[in-house]
């Protein structure tokens, strides 16, 4: 219970940060990605400050056991760059580009972003069924080469 | 122009925090993706009510917020194939890449990552690369 109730609090803390920082805005985020035309650097500074506090808690997790709640810490995963995290980047950037909303705000705006926002949503879960069978044979491929 | 970096750094903060409750009391990594493909998956159905929870606080709370404030425009394009495209692209792509710009971006790139890095510089640089050719040469958004 007390578990879900934190994973609650964090959800909440994250919308509202999204909110304040105004991801949740399409034009912004496609701002940022819009080098060529009216850039807008606010994204960066987004990453700033959310960088800070949580590097601040990867220092914590190394003073500790174990989280609050005992779970263990994430260990760090395998330094290796394969091909599905470098083809999966590119597919999201370009996603992330046409409509300017990743899987955060897209959940944050849910409620208010009308028809659109709903369907970008059963398509990014459409996307995320597809995923394991394409990840197989990216993986193979990428052996093979 | 400037107050947008300031309610941007300020807002970032915030996300940092929320990421940190979420790492240091539940011993979990905040990445959307992630925690929505976890469920659609089925890898993640060990811990779906916490899960839930979170998705619960992320998309209730500044719903909420909106309503009280009267109204919200994220100015979504009503271009409704390029929403269907980037969905599917977004979803396919965060899968792949086991990650998004929360997981990747902010949780990874803090912990020197350099998974969370490589991922972080391409899906940035293929973005300003498909707004280029789509905003500027195709002129579809």
């Amino acid at each position: 219970m007390k578990r879900n109730l934190y994973a609650a609090l964090a959800g909440a803390t994250f919308g509202l940060g999204l909110l304040l920082s105004g991801m949740t805005d399409t034009l912004k985020v496609q701002g940022w990605l819009d080098l060529f035309g009216a850039w807008d650097p606010t994204l960066a500074f987004v990453m700033a400050g959310a960088i800070l506090p949580m590097a601040l808690a990867w220092r914590v997790t190394r003073l500790r056991g174990g989280s609050v709640l005992g779970t263990a810490f994430p260990t760090k995963p395998d330094v290796r760059l394969d091909p599905n995290l470098i083809v999966g980047s590119i597919f999201f950037g370009a996603g992330w580009a046409l409509a300017g909303l990743c899987p955060g705000p897209a959940m944050a705006t849910a409620t208010f972003s009308g028809a659109g926002g709903l369907l970008f949503l059963l398509a990014m879960v459409a996307g995320m069924v597809a995923a394991p069978a394409l990840k197989t044979r990216i993986a193979r491929l990428g052996a093979a080469a | 122009m400037q107050q947008d970096w300031i309610f941007g750094f300020a807002g970032g903060l915030v996300i940092g925090l929320a990421g940190a409750i979420f790492l240091l009391v539940n011993g979990r990594i905040m990445g959307a993706s992630g925690l929505i493909g976890g469920l659609v998956d089925r890898s993640g159905w060990g811990n779906a009510a916490e899960r839930l929870s979170f998705l619960a606080g992320l998309i209730l709370v500044p719903g909420a917020v909106v309503l009280l404030q009267g109204g919200y425009d994220n100015h979504l394009t009503d271009n409704l194939a390029v929403i269907v495209a980037a969905g599917l692209l977004v979803g396919v792509g965060t899968r792949l890449a086991n990650g998004c710009t929360s997981g990747h971006g902010v949780c990874g790139i803090s912990r020197l990552s350099l998974r969370g890095i490589a991922a972080t510089v391409t899906f940035i640089l293929a973005g300003g690369a498909a707004m280029l050719f789509f905003r500027h040469l195709v002129g579809a958004i």
